[in-house]
């Protein structure tokens, strides 16, 4: 009877599955950093270009070397971890030493990602946590900006960049306070168009807030992100320092400067929105965003730091789990 | 005419796979020829199997009763053609096991017209009480057309001190590539609607509700085109939506209400029916004709000649699918029922049951196993799960065998297991398959069986 029968497989339903995959929404993050990251070519030239290079090489490299044999090829392909090392290179000044950003690379994706358990398993979002280690270890060269060149002058290079490993690095003479630092220590404000152009001083991917407008909303749009995570980080952000603003106009920022300077913008969409280390539940989402905006607020206006953003999310990720525990949502047809 | 623009009632999560109806849902229902062999499977609906009353050797006509139902959870079968009995005994199921079943040879002479007289003869449906209505819907064979096949009598008898007062009839076949709901609201409206109304003056209900999908425009406008004045009944267009016709997922839509967990849709006063079910009620009660054909939509990329056909129950798939030019030879997998919550077909020769809605064939292409990656929490899955649950979590304790946490913690049985999520999945991670082998295991744990041998 059995003729030309094909051999049936048995896989159980669904046999349907969405197209997206992984990778997939990996790339999306990376399409969606795209202007940023050209952006921060334009303002700082080879500097930029070399910080983004070292860290995705360290990042990449530390995820080959720390993963299982049979899993490196998956590992790397989901390109997960290079993001991780661009997203690193970004929040970084543009004079850092080269090995300096290497180190934070290995360290974000060392013991930020790979010892939890590799994607998915870390509870820390790995390229705060390699920044949280660069600002411990080198405060000095993390808090010294240089102003932005400009294309025109795209291969002078920060001699800073050079600096051998662990030698005293001479720091550039014409270093700049970023508009958070003008604020904090001068009592200056510095003019919104230029906040939102990018062209002040500042981390690489954190000066222009139109082109981290531009990537978020493409993420929001193409639903990769979950848009109650910076909704809510804006709206309480907003909220606490308008009142703070009421009370001192003085000595503290309006809102809009408090949305559109240091690294608000950078963290709300592409820090804070990382799925493996925010919660899963939308009443945890609003929560955890709520938490972000409050704490960033908070820190810049009464820490000694004049940016809050790297704390406030990571602090928020080690409430993650405690978050998930208990905003789960009512299951249907029960109380 | 309903309104174009709105996206029609509906219920909270589910996902939009693409719904591949265009392959069949023009095509009309068309009869498969008699085949030489039919197996009966005492066992093909949910309940105890019913009880063989021929014997080998016994000629029976087309239509004839050859088990009855043992039990109140239980019902009979009927020959599917007039032939011999030629073995009662086990015969592949199409899980692959073997199950008690009847094998009937057709005789090749009979003219297999179905004639009412085989059947004790069927007093009239608006004579009968509830009670004889009940006994008489046993004694047909009907079960749950939709897949599900549970005795549909035992649905009808409401305990005392309950009354039904709507009728909800599922015409949503959410299922992508099922169209023989579809084709029988648009071939046979008048069945669909007679069997409403004989189904709600027996169950005393007020109102009747038959919810379809809005990707079926002709469905809705045939029944509305045959709608009597006099009929209580609302033609409600649903938004197009997977699990659109999970039972729960429908009440919600159409009366926006929640059944309660461990609760049954009588407890709301709502009595819901499948289309196929309702127009196999009014075939009996108008005709004597029991349940011994249905339709199966034929579809799926490895199936040449895509097609609803009206089987004869019994038929083995193999002489379905020769009707329909056979399978492409780029065929991987054969799937019983719809994608989302089919089930995979071990052996060809098994035969079509009560509850198959339609034989998919799938290759190479859709069947091929997908990379799985670490869940990233991305949540998806808890956007498309209907009923709330948390997949991601779930998938995670079951791949760590923590079953019992699953359910404590996450009410892992409160699953339906519609595939929502595993659909949804960018990590392609088999989550709905975790879930299973958890309630299975949980089940097992449960049964006293297992207790004893401990």
């Amino acid at each position: 009877m059995k003729h030309n029968d094909p051999k049936l497989l048995l896989q159980s339903a669904p046999l349907l599955r969405q197209e997206l995959t992984t990778p997939g929404a990996m790339k999306e993050v990376w399409l969606a950093l795209l202007p940023t990251t050209l952006a921060s070519l334009w303002f700082f030239g080879l500097s930029a270009l070399l910080l983004i290079v070292v860290s995705i090489a360290g990042a990449v490299l530390t995820e080959w070397l720390f993963t299982d044999k049979d899993k490196r090829r998956m590992a790397i392909g989901d390109s997960s971890a290079g993001l991780t090392g661009l997203l690193l290179a970004l929040t970084l000044p543009p004079g850092l030493p080269l090995w300096m950003a290497f180190l934070g690379a290995v360290v974000s994706i060392g013991l930020g990602k790979v010892i939890w358990g590799g994607l998915g398993a870390n509870i820390f979002n790995p390229a705060l946590l390699g920044r949280a280690f660069l600002l411990g270890t080198f405060p000095i060269a993390m808090t010294t900006w240089g102003s932005p060149s400009g294309l025109g002058d795209f291969f002078h290079l920060q001699s800073s960049n050079l600096a051998w490993p662990f030698m005293h690095g001479q720091i550039d003479a014409l270093s700049a306070a970023t508009p958070l630092g003008l604020m904090k220590f001068q009592q200056q404000t510095t003019a919104i168009s230029s906040l939102f152009i990018g062209n002040t001083a500042g981390s690489l991917g954190e000066t222009s807030a139109f082109l981290l407008l531009l990537g978020g909303m493409y993420l929001l749009i193409r639903r990769s992100i979950d848009w109650r995570i910076p909704t809510a980080i804006f709206l309480t952000a907003a909220i606490f320092s308008l009142a703070m603003f009421i009370n001192d106009a003085d000595k503290y920022p309006s809102p809009i400067v408090t949305l559109f300077s240091g690294g608000l913008l950078l963290g709300a969409f592409f820090m804070a929105t990382d799925p493996v280390t925010s919660p899963l539940t939308p009443k945890g989402c609003w929560i955890f965003g709520i938490g972000v905006g409050f704490l960033v607020v908070l820190i810049r206006l009464f820490g000694g730091l004049p940016e809050g953003m790297l704390y406030a999310v990571l602090l928020m990720n080690a409430a993650t789990p405690l978050i998930d525990r208990y905003t789960q949502p009512r299951i249907f047809g029960r109380k | 005419m309903f309104n174009l623009f709105s996206l029609g009632q509906s219920f909270a999560h589910g996902v939009h796979p693409p719904h591949h109806k265009e392959q069949t849902e023009d095509l009309p229902i068309q009869r498969v020829p008699f085949v030489n062999r039919y197996v009966m499977p005492l066992g093909q609906h949910i309940g105890i199997p019913a009880e063989a009353i021929v014997a080998v050797g016994d000629s029976v006509l087309r239509g004839q009763l050859i088990a009855s139902s043992n039990g109140f959870i239980s019902t009979a079968l009927h020959s599917p053609v007039t032939g011999k009995v030629t073995d009662i005994g086990m015969h592949r199921y199409v899980d692959g096991s073997f199950k008690m079943a009847i094998e009937i040879t057709a005789d090749p002479y009979a003219t297999q017209q179905f004639s009412a007289s085989a059947n004790a003869s069927v007093k009239a449906v608006e004579q009968m009480s509830i009670d004889e209505f009940i006994i008489a819907v046993q004694q047909s064979g009907i079960v749950g057309m939709g897949g599900a096949a549970f005795p549909s009598h035992v649905k009808y008898a409401i305990p005392e001190g309950q009354q039904i007062t709507d009728l909800l009839i599922n015409g949503a076949e959410c299922e992508p590539y099922l169209t023989n709901d579809h084709r029988l609201m648009v071939e046979r409206p008048e069945a669909v609607l007679r069997g409403c109304e004989i189904l709600r003056k027996q169950l005393g209900a007020k109102r009747v509700a038959i919810g379809v999908e809005r990707n079926k425009p002709e469905s809705i406008t045939e029944l509305q085109k045959h709608l009597a004045i006099d009929m209580p009944i609302d033609i409600v267009p649903l938004e197009v939506k997977y699990p659109q016709g999970a039972e729960k997922m429908l009440i919600k839509s159409i009366y926006n209400k929640e059944l309660a967990v461990g609760k049954l849709p009588r407890d709301l006063g709502i009595a819901v029916n499948n289309i196929g079910t309702i127009v196999a009620l009014a075939d009996y009660f108008d005709q004597g004709m029991p349940l011994i054909e249905r339709i199966v939509t034929l579809a799926g990329p490895g199936i040449k000649e895509p097609a609803n056909l009206i089987v004869p129950l019994g038929t083995p798939i193999r002489d379905v699918l020769d009707f329909a030019g056979g399978l492409s030879e780029h065929t991987r997998e054969v799937i019983m029922g719809g994608p989302m919550m089919g089930s995979p077909v071990a052996d060809l020769d098994a035969p079509i049951l009560k509850g198959t809605s339609g034989i998919l064939a799938f290759t190479e292409q859709e069947t091929a196993r997908p990379q799985e990656y670490p869940c990233i929490r991305c949540a998806r899955c808890l956007d498309a799960c209907p009923y709330f649950l948390n997949p991601s979590r779930l998938a995670l304790l079951g791949k760590a065998r923590l079953f019992s946490q699953m359910q404590s913690d996450y009410h892992v049985m409160d699953c339906v297991e519609c595939g929502a999520c595993t659909y949804a999945c960018p990590s392609n991670i088999p989550i709905v398959q975790h879930i299973r082998a958890a309630k299975d295991n949980l089940r097992n744990l449960a049964s006293p069986d297992v207790e004893k041998k401990k």
